[in-house]
């Protein structure tokens, strides 16, 4: 069957017993179905079906080109910036298909915080690099933006580092306090998913290191998807991870099993490093 | 080692003709504002800016021109920007590759090189020649049909290099589209917009071509924005030709106002701009 992946493991999201490897079975946060996504005529992802679960890491990896960043670009639908890109099947997010044309697409967006390859400050000072997207759905008086401008620079590990010139460029900052500061700016819109597209794979290693920590404090309140390149960094911070390959999924399981027992000889060789 | 000193050689030679040629560009401009200072210093006092334009043989300045091209350089530009800002945001953020955009954007290149003069003759059959007399309004919009092509191309040039995922990550905070051009793009371009008003600006303070059918001149002190107005350059362009002694002084020293003026606008242009560059 098109699109048929095994993911045995998979806790059932319906209330019945959960696989016995799993203490906890998580909550399902997003339920994709079927996906399919064209560039024009390409098809880039061939009937994708996979839960994401909440307050748990999904990692999604690959060789380049797999498909990996587009499917993350579905989750938020940041694709229909470019006319020439769509997708059909379903994304239910909450048991709410959000790839429906009537559902509002900004209001989608509040709710799934997304963070680029590139750090993307905006070219205004750090609190207002913060307060930019509060400002767009609260109105708030002067001290409790303040507050939650300051709770988001701490949740993302960047106050002390910044709370004495919160006034300057966000550009004056270096790369991965950029990072840092495009994670607060997401997650100070409590968001309930957070989409991470190579968080990591512009910085040094001591960023990376400061971002994956950061992911493992996250992960207690959010349902995070992160794409890299990295397949350290994949076992490091993710516990599951789905491989993928020429817009097919191939794998998808929890993390150490993955890592220690693919299931399919292609996962095997990928993370081997026999190919990609 | 042969070819060694054969490749040194024709460096030199290039070298040397590069150097000549750029410094016979710098020697003309150079000559220019040499003569323009030497002979129109003289002419530079405070009854220039207080007096209005004389008859010949008698003392007087150029106050009524000076305040002709500010009034007129002031209501082209605020006519002028805006559009020419709005429809380079169209052409930049909301047209892109549509059939529209490639349209405007044609028909804005060929606005960009028109000859002044024809845009000149354009505002006198559209204007001048209906409300049967010359006037300041005329004068103003024939001036600003020069600014809108500029700014048009400058604000489209500077949202254009803006980096898209700039305004991906404004997007993914679920920003409308609106408020992603007006709180980021503009943010982000803005210093080179500005340079772009500036250009314009620059480029309308000495074009005499558009004003010689439209605003016309006016020897006296006039405010009314219906009647011919006096302005520096149709003003220059008269006193320079004239035999007069007088009038030809009252031309450089306004030539020597309107080349300090482009000039430092193009400085401070020059300035924002780089100081841009620096941020990024």
């Amino acid at each position: 069957m098109h699109g048929y992946i095994d993911t045995k493991p998979r806790p059932a999201s319906n209330g019945t017993k959960a696989n016995g490897a799993l203490a906890a079975a998580p909550k399902v946060k997003i339920e994709i179905k079927d996906l399919r996504f064209y560039y024009k005529d390409f098809e880039a992802l061939k009937g994708i079906s996979l839960p994401l679960y909440d307050k748990r890491v999904t990692a999604f990896i690959g060789p380049s080109g797999c498909g990996k960043s587009t499917l993350l670009r579905v989750l938020n639908r940041i694709y229909e910036l470019y006319p020439d890109q769509r997708a059909t099947g379903e994304v239910l997010v909450d048991g709410r298909n959000i790839l429906d044309p009537r559902e509002d697409v900004n209001l989608l967006r509040a709710r799934i915080g997304m963070v680029f390859q590139k750090p993307t400050p905006f070219p205004m000072s750090i609190y207002d690099n913060i307060a930019f997207g509060i400002r767009l759905y609260e109105r708030l008086s002067r001290p409790e933006l303040d507050e939650r401008v300051e709770s988001a620079l701490r949740r993302a590990a960047l106050w002390n580092e910044v709370k004495d010139k919160l006034r300057q460029s966000g550009l004056s900052l270096s790369g991965g306090q950029q990072q840092r500061l495009c994670i607060a700016r997401a997650i100070a819109l409590k968001p309930e998913v957070l989409l991470l597209d190579e968080p990591a794979s512009a910085l040094d290693p001591i960023s990376t290191a400061k971002i994956e920590e950061l992911i493992n404090e996250l992960k207690s309140d959010y349902c995070i998807v992160i794409v890299t390149h990295n397949m350290q960094q994949a076992a490091r911070t993710a516990d599951y991870t789905a491989f993928m390959y020429l817009g097919e999924l191939i794998e998808f399981n929890e993390t150490t099993v993955m890592f220690t027992h693919p299931n399919k000889k292609q996962t095997e060789d990928y993370i081997t490093g026999r190919f990609g | 080692m042969q070819l060694y000193a054969r490749r040194r050689f024709i460096n030199a030679a290039a070298m040397t003709i590069s150097m000549l040629a750029a410094a016979l560009g710098i020697i003309w401009l150079a000559a220019i504002l040499w003569t323009l200072v030497s002979h129109g210093i003289t002419a530079i006092d405070l009854r220039l800016f207080t007096q209005m334009t004389p008859p010949p043989g008698s003392d007087g300045g150029l106050l009524n021109a000076i305040f002709g091209s500010v009034v007129m350089t002031g209501i082209a530009t605020l006519v002028a920007a805006p559009i020419g800002v709005l429809a380079g945001t169209y052409l930049a953020e909301y047209g892109r590759n549509g059939r529209l955009a490639e349209v405007v954007r044609f028909i804005n290149d060929i606005l960009l090189s028109a000859p002044s003069i024809i845009i000149g003759l354009f505002v006198y059959e559209v204007m001048v020649v209906p409300m049967r007399h010359f006037s300041a309004w005329a004068g103003a919009m024939a001036l600003a049909i020069i600014v809108v092509p500029i700014v048009l191309r400058t604000t489209e040039d500077m949202l254009t290099l803006v980096p898209g995922s700039l305004r991906e990550a404004a997007a993914a905070l679920g920003t409308p589209k609106w408020r992603v051009v007006t709180m980021v793009s503009y943010r982000a371009a803005m210093q080179g917009m500005v340079t772009g008003v500036m250009l314009a600006i620059a480029r309308i303070s000495g074009e005499t071509a558009p004003l010689l059918f439209t605003a016309l001149n006016n020897q006296f002190w006039s405010t009314d924005l219906n009647a011919p107005m006096a302005n520096l350059p149709v003003v220059i362009f008269h006193f320079a030709l004239s035999p007069y002694e007088d009038w030809q002084r009252l031309a450089l020293g306004g030539a020597l106002i309107i080349t300090v003026f482009v000039l430092a606008l193009n400085i401070a242009a020059r300035v924002l701009a780089n100081l841009s560059t620096l941020k990024q």
